[in-house]
């Protein structure tokens, strides 16, 4: 399925951050959106900026318009400010990615679990993001540290627990 | 050695002192005089040494003298050198520490070092020859070649003398002429404090003034430019002058801005008027003032700044919604727009066209697209 572009994308002036403070606001907003569905549907995890700036998210070629770095850092900002993006490090050249939110995550699987009826058994994580039970689910493929937090999150509204295993981690779900 | 001769060390008129340099031993060719270290100054007339300890024993030689030099190196233990070569000493030399010498090279040893330098600058005196048309009057003047050097106006030096001259005189006069504005300076400073003093003094109204008085100061300080100082910063303050010249503006300037389209750059008003006016033209800041005067005067023009810092005049029923609502159509006719192509649209001038483009974009009416084409405005479809 090929990713569907909105307007805004074809419109050269999405990419120079607007001074008008109105007309900036609602330029992040549709640029965070663009990047997290654009992620979601590429199945992005983790991005580099440098990498970022040729993507085709944010550089449309056909009419030659692409973001500056420092665009793309407030865009970034907006989105860690949203709880979307965590940085991996200092510099800020590398950023998790959560198109959906740990809490979100945590609330897709225990729906699966409960659905299926398999509250109080032991999953490994491995079994949970590659096994064959999950292949059509949403979270199949999901990478393991959003894993880990996703059922992190379930855990504080005590509805998972996570355990080690002999050497890996597993969960169990109340 | 022998073509020094005893000098007092003082310099004449016209010698001036290039270098000097301490710690320097004078050798007769090969051997160690009987000087000892001492001062070795370079003048653009002379070469001079003065013992250390005795400062009354000076030595000077004419830069004339001089052939050539070179330079030797330093050694271990030794120091570096500058060997002089010397043309024979002129029969009627004066008296000097040698009689005679068999060579006809001196050597100074620099101990303390210093000797590259000084021998640029000797190279460079010796290129410039200055001793030869800078004429030095000698106070012990017995010889008759002391005659000789007085230049006369001969030759290429002469002219050059005379062009040196020339120049030394007008510097004179320009900063004799200059010293009298730089004291007339210092005089108005002290009037301008003087009168500040006073006016702050009425503003308190401290002082032993009376109110009658207080009015006819007031009315000296305005005529002489110095506004109400208490109320100097409301609008409907200003000279005289000032109001007059608003009205007269506003008579002006009515039909051209209507022709422009109700707005015009301040600059433009300000080459109108001045043009108009042939003579008595006005300052920037004068027109300024009046134009701040115009909505005191209830004229029918208004002195506008924008966000960036530019200033129009434009006519009080000139409508800022309905040009940002032309422009907006303007621009979603044309898809984008940059200034350039709407002044050109409007026949407005481009400064004018991208101040109002930025107006219609700070509305909220467009939005910008800053490329490496350039700064283009699109209809705002955020």
């Amino acid at each position: 399925m090929s990713f569907e572009w909105p307007w805004q994308y074809n419109f050269p002036p999405f990419f120079t951050l607007q001074p008008n403070v109105n007309t900036r606001q609602k330029q992040l907003t549709a640029w965070c959106s663009l990047a997290l569905s654009y992620c979601r549907h590429q199945k992005l995890y983790t991005l580099d900026v440098m990498e970022a700036q040729e993507s085709p998210v944010f550089n449309n070629k056909k009419i030659q318009r692409k973001l500056s770095t420092d665009t793309i850092q407030v865009i970034f900002e907006e989105l860690r400010k949203k709880g979307n993006l965590e940085w991996i490090d200092k510099n800020k050249t590398r950023c998790l990615i959560m198109w959906r939110r740990p809490e979100e995550w945590g609330k897709i699987i225990y729906q699966w679990v409960s659905k299926n009826g398999m509250t109080n058994s032991v999953f490994t994580l491995y079994e949970l993001s590659n096994g064959d039970d999950t292949e059509n689910e949403e979270f199949h493929g999901l990478e393991d540290w959003m894993l880990l937090r996703s059922l992190q999150a379930l855990q504080l509204e005590r509805k998972a627990e996570i355990i080690t295993l002999d050497d890996s981690k597993g969960v169990k779900f109340f | 050695m022998d073509r020094f001769v005893w000098s007092s060390g003082l310099l004449e008129i016209n010698e001036t002192l290039v270098i000097q340099q301490r710690g320097v031993r004078l050798y007769d060719g090969e051997e160690k005089g009987k000087m000892d270290v001492g001062i070795l100054l370079l003048s653009t007339h002379r070469l001079l040494w003065r013992d250390h300890k005795n400062h009354d024993c000076c030595i000077a030689m004419p830069l004339s003298q001089i052939v050539l030099f070179e330079e030797q190196a330093g050694g271990i233990g030794k120091s570096a050198k500058i060997v002089v070569h010397l043309h024979p000493a002129p029969s009627n030399k004066e008296p000097g520490p040698y009689q005679t010498s068999k060579y006809s090279y001196i050597k100074l040893s620099f101990k303390e070092h210093g000797q590259i330098e000084f021998s640029r600058r000797l190279s460079e005196e010796m290129t410039q020859r200055r001793w030869e048309h800078m004429p030095v009057s000698q106070p012990i003047n017995t010889s008759t070649t002391s005659q000789a050097g007085r230049t006369r106006a001969v030759g290429i030096v002469g002219i050059e003398r005379k062009l040196e001259e020339k120049r030394k005189e007008m510097d004179k006069n320009i900063s004799e002429a200059f010293e009298d504005l730089s004291k007339l300076m210092e005089k108005a400073k002290e009037m301008v404090e003087l009168s500040r003093s006073i006016a702050s003094k009425i503003k308190d109204k401290q002082g032993d003034i009376t109110e009658d008085e207080t009015i006819r100061f007031k009315s000296y300080l305005l005529s002489m430019g110095i506004a109400n100082p208490v109320t100097r910063e409301t609008h409907g303050s200003g000279t005289h002058y000032h109001m007059q010249l608003a009205k007269q503006l506003g008579e002006i300037l009515l039909a051209p801005l209507e022709e422009q389209g109700g707005m015009m750059a301040l600059t433009e008003v300000y080459c109108l008027v001045n043009r108009a006016r042939g003579m008595e033209l006005l300052s920037p800041e004068d027109l300024v003032n009046a134009c701040k005067m115009f909505e005191a005067l209830k004229l029918p023009l208004r002195l506008r700044i924008f966000d960036s810092g530019v200033m129009v005049i434009q006519l009080q029923s000139h409508s800022e919604e309905e040009m940002i609502a032309s422009a907006l159509d303007n621009v979603s006719e044309k898809g984008s727009l940059t200034s350039e192509e709407f002044a050109k649209l409007l026949g407005l001038s481009v400064l004018l066209s991208k101040e109002r483009l930025l107006l219609a974009e700070k509305m909220g009416h467009l939005c910008r697209d800053d490329s490496v084409e350039g700064l283009r405005f699109y209809p705002n479809l955020f």
